[in-house]
């Protein structure tokens, strides 16, 4: 029984976060559409897209790291939402988030970018190198201030493990953010560079780079590429909506909640243009190290 | 299982999806080399929004659906298009756009252009004009929406068919042929 039980709550939360994750996608493109007063597609539009892809009938590839990259990809993104308690205190949506702890996650979250990178690596194309070594980067860029305000969490809680994390939120009636203001603050601002948007859309960069390390990725392969990116867009939602907002005891809550977040870097994007490769890792090493140092002092003293 | 993939019926609707998919998600490769690409940013931005059609710009032949040819092509460019126009994945659609790509328009007497592109790639849709509006740009798309929800886009087919005839005529224009075969 109990593995058909976690087998049925692995699968739906699966199915689910990608229907999420694709009408966030939708939202964001018409949110952007209205900010430069257009219609905009409709909020649909990105299920129409994947349906495309994947009804593509031919589908090249330069080797057999590139034909992984994204299974890859979307086996990393799927493992990070598992780990990542959804809903609280409830039987059925548990998946494996007891089992594991926030450093593993940390870890996972690197793994599927490297795996797209190495995969990028055997098409050979420029456009692909250049795009690797800007997400690289970039990677070292915002992952310093994020580890840090994620630590400084872990020493004022004592704790690495996330459920523990929501529980103590959901018993006290609070938010870590609230207790914590400059980790939550310095991991806000880390966040259009997690998602890639602009102004840290140097990895992608479609008028520069020709998207990047995705230039090579055609048919399926994209339409696998998307679908992952949907997912993993809603594990890293979750995550951060676990460990500063509260979480949530409803898929309902989770939903408003990361919906309410993913609004910020959307808006910030719709405004913004493309900061130089420097410019990127520079404005992460200021103010939001800046913060998530400050948070460290003061949970240590 | 396969008794059910198999039947007509079903397989009618997959293939309904599959077209509904396709023609509400066109991503375009605009190949502006002519002068006719000045009309594609007003098409994409807020004052014509084609984007509301679901018509998306891509960035590389792998990713694009559409090849638009914006104009006229030199005989140099042609051999550019023909191989981005190979590399993109099945079902591709070409549109002409432009009098130029369909009978030389004001360059009908010039030395190193092409007159007519359907002897080189395989074309959908023509847009008439010079230059046509993004109107009219839009009326081609949409022309190609219904060809390709009614099954009738299937330029990709006539060339992968007619390979040989299509060669013969690129062979005679571009001498130094050295077209790798790795891209399609």
């Amino acid at each position: 029984m109990a593995f058909w039980q976690t087998l049925g709550s692995v699968l739906l939360t699966i199915f689910i976060a990608f229907v999420i994750g694709m009408f966030y996608m939708g939202i964001r493109r018409k949110v952007i559409a209205r900010i430069q007063n257009r219609y905009g597609p409709p909020v649909y539009q990105n299920f129409l897209d994947v349906v495309k892809l994947w009804s593509k009938s031919s589908n090249i590839n330069h080797g057999i790291m590139q034909h992984f990259a994204p299974l890859w990809m979307i086996a990393m993104a799927i493992s990070t939402l598992l780990f990542v308690p959804i809903v609280y205190n409830s039987d059925f949506w548990l998946n494996f988030s007891h089992k594991v702890d926030l450093i593993l996650i940390l870890y996972l979250m690197v793994f599927g970018p490297l795996g797209l990178a190495l995969g990028a690596g055997q098409t050979g194309n420029p456009n692909s190198a250049i795009g690797v070594t800007r997400g690289l980067s970039q990677l070292v860029g915002f992952e310093i201030p994020w580890v840090i305000a994620l630590i400084t969490v872990m020493i004022q809680y004592k704790t690495t493990s996330l459920t523990e994390l929501v529980s103590y939120q959901q018993i006290h009636h609070t938010w870590i953010a609230l207790e914590q203001p400059f980790a939550f603050l310095a991991s806000l601002l880390v966040i259009p560079a997690m998602f890639r948007y602009s102004p840290y859309d140097i990895v992608g960069a479609p008028s520069e780079l020709a998207s990047g390390p995705m230039s090579e990725f055609g048919g399926k392969y994209l339409g696998l590429l998307m679908s992952s990116g949907s997912i993993f867009m809603f594990a890293k939602l979750a995550l951060i909506v676990d460990i500063f907002l509260g979480g949530a005891s409803s898929w309902l809550g989770m939903i408003v909640k990361t919906l309410a977040l993913y609004l910020i870097p959307v808006m910030w994007s719709a405004i913004n243009p493309r900061y130089r490769t420097e410019q990127a890792i520079w404005s992460l090493w200021r103010w939001p190290l800046i913060l998530s140092l400050l948070g460290l002092i003061i949970a240590t003293v | 299982m396969n008794y059910v993939l198999n039947d007509r019926e079903s397989s009618k609707i997959i293939e309904f999806i599959k077209n509904f998919a396709r023609k509400n998600s066109l991503w375009v490769l605009a190949y502006g080399t002519g002068c006719g690409a000045i009309e594609i940013p007003p098409t994409m931005t807020s004052r014509y929004d084609a984007e509301r059609f679901s018509i998306r710009g891509a960035a590389t032949p792998r990713q694009a659906d559409i090849l638009l040819i914006t104009g006229y092509l030199a005989v140099k460019t042609l051999k550019r298009v023909i191989r981005a126009y190979e590399q993109m994945q099945d079902p591709k659609y070409v549109i002409g756009f432009g009098s130029c790509t369909i009978n030389g328009g004001m360059y009908w007497d010039s030395y190193n252009t092409i007159k007519q592109l359907d002897l080189y790639i395989p074309v959908d849709v023509y847009i008439n004009g010079c230059m046509p509006r993004p109107e009219a740009v839009i009326a081609g798309f949409m022309k190609l929406q219904k060809l390709i929800g009614e099954n009738q886009a299937k330029g990709w087919k006539h060339y992968k068919e007619n390979l040989e005839w299509y060669r013969q005529n690129q062979r005679k224009l571009i001498k130094n042929w050295k077209m790798p075969d790795y891209n399609w």
